[in-house]
């Protein structure tokens, strides 16, 4: 019987590694990024540069902005002062400063959503996009993306970024695959506190994707110990009841 | 008290049936970890229908409004998100502890006489299930929902004549729209619960009224005391009562678990892709169900014009020379040989995607044959041959095997190891007769041990 749990236990348990599987375009694979909703200063900064760049053209429109400030530790005067820029009252939805109408109008296409982004794509995906712009004459914005190839999006951070180019190499078979981004005009930041950056807005991401998450691994904890002091109660009933059952 | 239990005994068996079904009902002494079960797909029932209940109260069957109200459940809701995850987590709960309960069922031979009325009520029930789930999944209008709902949908298209017409009686529209929401809404609220409730007392009563079986497969029945009690029976409570609340509190740990650290459990419980709202325009990069479907999904992707020719054609050619050769009876030589006549001459006139659907229903039906294709004299796994533990063997391999390559895309390897399972699957169904009848039994105690 315990041989038949360990051959279950052992066909399942390498699958539910593979699902998680993504790669990132034409970039094998994503790169790291450490999301940890704990850190409170990162998911602030992450905020205010997702409110200043990306609300203007993207919504978050299953997020309000006042429980945003108060899972964040901002006061309601600071969100009503600093982060309102599409609507004058707190508790409304994020929605976008452009309508989609003139989105559509100017890049071909309506900005998404972004509220469930990381649940769509995972945190790395995000993390690894929006760092792999790169110039590209023949792309309408005059920018393009490894991760995801034409992406009507143009590099909005590109004066902290500065610009790069993509360098493909073609490969035995003739496929252009590509091998590594070439500074072009280095950004107003260091490399290093660009992707500090681009982690903080995506540890934002996190957070706004689910904004249970903050909660919901604490009260985990006690409810497993809650039902393991009652496993072993349980235990200890069954076991005096039993005790005359050969 | 006492008088008040008289005045209600006057005009409702209620001491009766608590007698009959818990207090003495008369459960084998030797009930294993697989028995846990039963009772715990009991309890996933109940939350299911209780977190649902709840989800009810927020939810909003419209097109333009449902993917937005499970989020306002997820973040506006009190408590929402938990609820949710109750519900989306519990789910897949529930079909990993009713898969558990099945293969219970097929170790201890629980599907054999005298218990093949639990066993077919069991399988209705979990058809039902089946479609329980399948329009529970469309409800959150995410993109897979969506196209899940049409890529399943339209395989009743396949079907000759009727096919058309039924998948759109089926949606209320040419595609998957707002009215397939509303009427898979009502389904999945009323209708199939209700059915679920009726097929889950059906179930116990037919249980209760022939007794578990149990790991030795031994009827307990046969073996009386002085006062007509089983001996190695006994009463249900206070003894498995205790014991199945160990059995909950050891599965709720893992649920919590689920629940509170994984409820994506990495995309294998709610797909990364229904995240994103229903989208008749884009299309997912690679549309499947959720894990609880995917060993029938891989058989109905399996068959194709090479599986019919090179597995398919030969195995029904080999099982009808077999029967040929080992049945006596004239009639049941006749009966095979014109059976299979019908499916040879469909292979060549019908389809590669109609088999699909054919295999996927029969891998289904096949199931509520069981009682009647083993032929063991023997119940338990404990006392059958080497050759029924090494079908079962395989068939559980194959069947895990069905299920994660249906996850993934159908070509190259996982196409091969799909179509290998499934004609595993029909083999361990299809040659049952045989395995078990030619397997050599140990002999079966008296008493359970």
């Amino acid at each position: 019987m315990k041989k038949l749990l360990v051959v279950f236990a052992l066909l399942t348990a390498p699958a539910l590694g593979w699902a998680n599987e993504g790669a990132c375009g034409q970039v094998a694979k994503c790169d790291p990024v450490k999301v940890d909703l704990n850190d409170k200063p990162s998911l602030q900064r992450g905020a205010r540069l997702f409110m200043n760049y990306c609300l203007s053209c993207h919504s978050a429109s299953y997020m309000r902005y006042n429980r945003l400030g108060q899972d964040l530790g901002i006061s309601e005067e600071l969100v009503e002062k600093n982060l309102l820029f599409a609507t004058d009252k707190v508790g409304d939805l994020m929605s976008a400063v452009m309508p989609k109408a003139d989105a559509r109008a100017w890049f071909g296409t309506a900005p998404p959503d972004l509220t469930l982004e990381a649940r769509a794509r995972g945190p790395e995906w995000i993390y690894t996009y929006l760092r792999s712009f790169y110039r590209d004459d023949k792309s309408p914005s005059g920018w393009n993306n490894t991760v995801f190839p034409n992406v009507a999006m143009p590099h909005v951070l590109y004066e902290w970024q500065g610009s790069q180019r993509a360098v493909f190499k073609k490969n035995d078979k003739g496929m252009a695959h590509f091998e590594k981004f070439e500074v072009e005009k280095p950004g107003t930041m260091p490399p290093k506190e660009f992707d500090q950056s681009m982690r903080d807005l995506t540890n934002f991401m996190v957070y706004l994707a689910e904004p249970a998450k903050l909660e919901r691994y604490k009260i985990g904890v006690y409810v497993i110990i809650f039902l393991a002091v009652f496993f072993v109660l349980a235990y200890l009933l069954k076991k005096e009841y039993w005790k005359d059952i050969h | 008290m006492q008088k008040l239990l008289a005045w209600v005994d006057q005009r409702f068996p209620l001491t009766k049936v608590w007698e009959e079904h818990v207090s003495k009902y008369y459960a084998p002494k030797n009930f294993n970890f697989w028995y846990y079960f039963g009772s715990l797909a009991l309890l996933m029932l109940v939350i299911q229908i209780l977190s649902g209940i709840f989800l009810t109260m927020h939810y909003k069957p419209d097109t333009s409004l449902a993917f937005a109200s499970v989020e306002y459940i997820m973040r506006d809701v009190p408590w929402g998100w938990l609820i949710r995850y109750l519900h989306s987590t519990g789910a897949s709960f529930f079909f990993i502890v009713i898969y558990l309960h099945m293969f219970r069922g097929l170790m201890y031979g629980s599907y054999k006489g005298p218990r093949e009325l639990v066993w077919i009520l069991g399988m209705v029930l979990f058809v039902a299930l089946m479609a329980e789930a399948f329009m529970g999944y469309l409800l959150p209008w995410g993109n897979m929902s969506y196209w899940g709902a049409q890529v399943i949908i339209s395989l009743f298209d396949a079907l000759p004549f009727i096919g058309p017409s039924l998948a759109e009686w089926l949606r209320g529209d040419f595609v998957v729209s707002d009215a397939t929401l509303n009427r898979f809404f009502s389904l999945h609220v009323i209708a199939v619960p209700l059915l679920l409730a009726l097929l889950v007392f059906l179930h116990i009563v037919a249980l209760h009224k022939v007794g578990s079986n149990n790991p030795d497969g031994v009827e307990i029945k046969k073996k009386k005391n002085a006062d007509g009690l089983p001996l190695d029976g006994i009463p249900f409570h206070p003894y498995y009562s205790v014991k199945d609340t160990v059995g909950v509190a050891g599965f709720l740990i893992l649920f919590a678990a689920a629940i509170f650290f994984a409820p994506e459990m990495w995309g294998w419980f709610l797909e990364h892709d229904n995240f994103t709202v229903a989208n008749i325009l884009q299309t997912p990069p690679e549309i499947k169900p959720l894990w609880y479907f995917t060993p029938f999904y891989s058989i109905l992707r399996a068959t194709t014009d090479d599986l019919i020719k090179y597995g398919l054609l030969p195995f029904v050619l080999a099982l009808t020379a077999l029967t040929l050769v080992s049945v006596r009876e004239l009639k049941t030589k006749g009966i095979v040989v014109i059976i299979a006549g019908f499916v040879v001459a469909g292979f060549f006139g019908l389809e590669a995607k109609v088999w699909g659907v054919a295999l996927m229903g029969l891998s289904l039906i096949l199931f509520f044959f069981l009682p009647w294709l083993d032929r063991s004299p023997v119940k338990s796994i404990r006392y059958r041959g080497w050759k029924y533990k090494t079908a079962l063997t395989i068939f559980t391999i194959s069947f895990v095997m069905l299920g994660y390559v249906g996850t993934q895309p159908a070509e190259g390897i996982y196409k091969m190891c799909a179509q290998i399972g499934t004609l595993v699957y029909f083999a361990f169904f299809l040659l049952m007769p045989w395995i078990s009848t030619y397997d050599k039994t140990k002999p079966v105690p008296e008493r359970v041990t």
